[in-house]
């Protein structure tokens, strides 16, 4: 199983400070420890002080520990959310490119249609889509595209939120 | 007020209270040269970098202030890269400014540019690029800050030569005097945790054979007396780590001396025999370990550290407290004795006449020299040990005689033994004995050097003589590479291999003479003493006293690199003794 299947991954999010170089020493400490990165996002937050980086990584639970705190030690590290997959809620982009020619566009639509996936730009005998979903449903969509001939894929790893609370509140609480 | 950022920079390094300043100027650092002259900040010009990051160490291992170090770019980096990794491995605070060509140059491969930070970024515990002039005043200010709170450690600077260069308007800043942080990613903790002390203190109680586990966080805590009041409270013995020499007195009773590799028999067999660790600012160091599985197979563990990410990274233990070691000792002080001090400490007898046995059976000795054989090192600590005030300050180079130095001194005092621990770094000693006598001028300073470590830093000697160091060097020659010889002796079936240095070449006494020093050469048993106090007695000049010392001499007791601690190897007239 591939980590970006979900088997044996963490995923972090560490708030960093907005600062030139924090991406290196983020990404020198993993590798220092004999850390893969299986996937990274970086995006601003709504505080432009500090980014958010979405980091996916595949690895036993007792090294993870170590990792965590040592990024925790960095200066520019703010914080850091371990999110186990099932309880969060997990998304990816996939741009992707796809060979179809005008006979076997149709298929490829029927595709689009089913996983509400976009066209983003058509040529003669090539199609442009992208795909919003979990990470799961982005690789199945990416299967089913493989055998039609993908010319060019691009994926921005995952990126996720913990799940929200779903029982309401015990009126009689004060 | 207006200046430059040359003097914005001097006047933030007055500001933090830095009054010496161990460095070598350059091309890109230039700048920052002339409004030094003009500074109360004192400059100590070294012969090579190496020599300024260590002096630097040195000052602050004596002191407990951090030590400062200014080099230029390029090459004058790099040769700053170990000093460096050794306070980073020994949780030394220390900040080093080094020039960095101009802004609009890096990148460029220009003349000694080289990626100071992206060297130094795993070697520190922070470093900036300074963009701006006006960033001067903060970030020296939050360097300092960094540098000395939570666990220390080192924090380099680079600032391009055209923000700090008169003539270039880039330089042009406002002076302000920052007052706050802005660290929104660095807030350390000191107070433990009340209910973890509150166990932990449950656990002393109960525990019939305790040890107290003491690393250099106990000296970088400043929390000696601390330490003190809880063994004597307790009865507990102590070991103290190689970074903790002198955090607890040698000749107390309570103290079992050095643990690890080669560390006494009593405090290796007590921490394995053990039924309670308690780790105090100590990072279960594989020198300390042995084989891990192996190690303390008995103990519970309690583990303080101020670093969240000790508490375990090798071992885990059952009572995790992260915080500040004194304050933490205070508040385990309280605890205990709010559950009824030392009354409420069960009956150790039987593990106190254990303790008592071994030390009786397995003492530290080493046989006598004999007929025209040349000195024993451990003969020539022992004195000198025996003839200089016990606060004297004491720094070791790495090898065989950086491990007799731990064993044969007695530590009575924090902050007196100056070392090299985590790294391991040849050639420490004298530009650290020079850091430290500058700041314990007060003090007597010895180092205690190899032969191989000599070679590799005897250059400072010069900056000793020159600047008005009047350190001594006790050099132990042994003609080899030492400690790696006793490897090869025990481990490769006596082949040898490159670890010959020569006996007579280079001789140490007219080097160092040509240094600037008096040299001493010492052959026979008689004459050690009255060296000795010769040495002593110069107080305007740095001394070098080469000892010429058995080669084949090996350090015991010994846990090969590896193997269990219950395996220690003890010194050949030993080895009939019953465990
Ligand atoms: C910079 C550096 N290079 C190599 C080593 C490996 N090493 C450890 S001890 C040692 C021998 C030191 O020789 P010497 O200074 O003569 O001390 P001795 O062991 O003979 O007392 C060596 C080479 C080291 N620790 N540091
Ligand atoms: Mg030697």
């Amino acid at each position: 199983m591939s980590a970006a299947d979900g088997g044996g991954t963490t995923t972090l999010v560490v708030r960093v400070e907005n600062k030139a170089g924090v991406l290196a020493r983020v990404a020198g400490l993993f590798a220092r420890r004999g850390f893969n990165i299986e996937s990274l996002a970086v995006a601003p937050t709504d505080d432009e002080r500090f980014s958010r980086l979405t980091i996916v990584v595949g690895v036993d639970a007792a090294p993870m520990e170590q990792v965590v705190k040592q990024l925790d030690k960095l200066v520019n590290v703010v914080d850091i959310r371990e999110l186990n997959p099932s309880a969060s809620v997990e998304r990816e982009l996939m741009m992707v490119t796809v060979r179809a020619n005008p006979e076997i566009r149709g298929q490829i639509l029927d595709l689009v249609r089913i996983f509400q996936a976009t066209v983003l730009n058509v040529g003669y005998d090539e199609i442009m889509v992208s795909l919003t979903g979990s990470p799961s449903r982005v690789d199945d969509f990416e299967d089913l595209l493989l055998p039609y001939g993908i010319v060019d894929v691009q994926r921005t790893g995952k990126v996720a939120l913990p799940k929200l609370v779903k029982a309401a509140p015990d009126p009689l609480a004060p | 007020m207006n200046m430059n950022g040359g003097q914005a920079l001097m006047k933030a390094l007055e500001n933090e209270g830095v009054d010496i300043l161990f460095g070598l100027p350059g091309g890109a650092i230039l700048p920052v040269y002339d409004p030094l002259i003009d500074s109360s900040i004192r400059h100590v010009l070294v012969r090579h970098e190496q020599g300024a990051g260590h002096m630097a160490e040195g000052y602050a291992h004596a002191t407990g202030r951090p030590g400062v170090a200014m080099v230029t770019s390029g090459p004058a980096a790099t040769n700053i890269v170990t000093p460096l990794c050794d306070a980073y491995m020994d949780s030394i605070p220390m900040v080093v400014v080094t020039g960095q060509v101009p802004y609009a140059a890096i990148g460029t491969d220009a003349f000694q540019e080289c990626d100071t930070t992206g060297i130094t970024m795993s070697v520190t515990k922070h470093n900036y690029l300074v963009t701006e002039a006006a960033d001067i005043p903060q970030v020296i200010h939050d360097a300092f800050y960094i540098a000395t709170t939570g666990r220390p450690g080192p924090v380099l600077v680079d600032i391009p030569k055209d923000i700090v260069d008169p003539n270039n308007p880039r330089s042009a800043m406002e002076w302000y005097t920052p007052d706050s942080h802005d660290l929104p990613g660095y807030l350390p903790n000191q107070a433990g945790d009340a209910e973890l002390i509150r166990q932990a203190a449950k656990l002393i109680c109960e525990a019939e054979r305790p040890v107290l586990y003491t690393g250099g966080g106990i000296l970088k805590s400043r929390g000696a007396e601390a330490l003190l009041e809880l063994a004597e409270m307790t009865g507990i013995h102590v070991v103290t780590t190689l970074m903790n020499r002198g955090g607890f007195p040698d000749d107390h009773p309570l103290c079992l001396g050095m643990p690890g590799m080669h560390g006494n028999y009593t405090a290796v067999t007590a921490m394995q025999e053990a039924d309670l660790l308690i780790a105090l600012g100590a990072r279960f160091d594989d020198r300390v370990t042995g084989k891990v599985g192996e190690f303390a197979p008995l103990a519970n563990i309690i583990h303080v550290d101020i670093d969240s990410a000790e508490l375990g990274k090798v071992r885990r233990p059952d009572v995790a407290i992260q915080g500040d070691c004194r304050v933490v000792i205070e508040e385990l002080v309280k605890a205990l004795k709010e559950m009824g001090g030392s009354e409420a400490q069960p009956d150790r007898n039987q593990w106190r006449s254990r303790i008592s046995g071994w030390q009786e059976r397995f003492p530290l000795t080493y046989e006598q020299s004999k007929g025209d054989e040349l000195l024993k090192p451990q003969y020539v600590l022992e004195q000198l040990r025996d003839s200089t005030p016990s606060d004297t300050i004491v720094a070791s180079g790495v090898g065989q005689h950086q491990m007799w130095t731990s064993q044969y001194w007695k530590f009575n005092h924090p902050y007196t033994w100056v070392n090299s621990g985590g790294l391991g770094t040849m050639g420490f000693a004298i530009p650290a004995a020079i850091g430290a006598k500058a700041g314990r001028p007060d003090r007597m300073v010895w180092a205690v050097d190899g032969d191989g470590c000599f070679q590799m830093t005897a250059q400072e000697l010069v900056t000793a003589a020159t600047e008005g160091f009047p350190i001594k060097v006790a050099l132990i020659n042994n003609a080899y590479l030492g400690m790696v010889r006793q490897w090869q002796e025990m481990f490769y079936e006596e082949r040898y291999s490159e670890v010959y240095l020569t006996r007579d070449v280079p001789d140490y006494k007219m080097w160092a003479e040509a240094l600037g020093c008096v040299g001493l050469r010492v052959e026979s048993p008689e004459e050690v003493g009255p060296a000795i106090a010769q040495a002593n007695e110069i107080d305007d000049q740095p001394v070098v006293v080469e000892f010429r010392c058995e080669a084949e001499e090996n350090v015991f007791p010994m846990v090969p690199a590896g193997m269990s601690n219950s395996d220690v190897v003890v010194d050949p007239s030993q080895r009939d003794q019953p465990r």
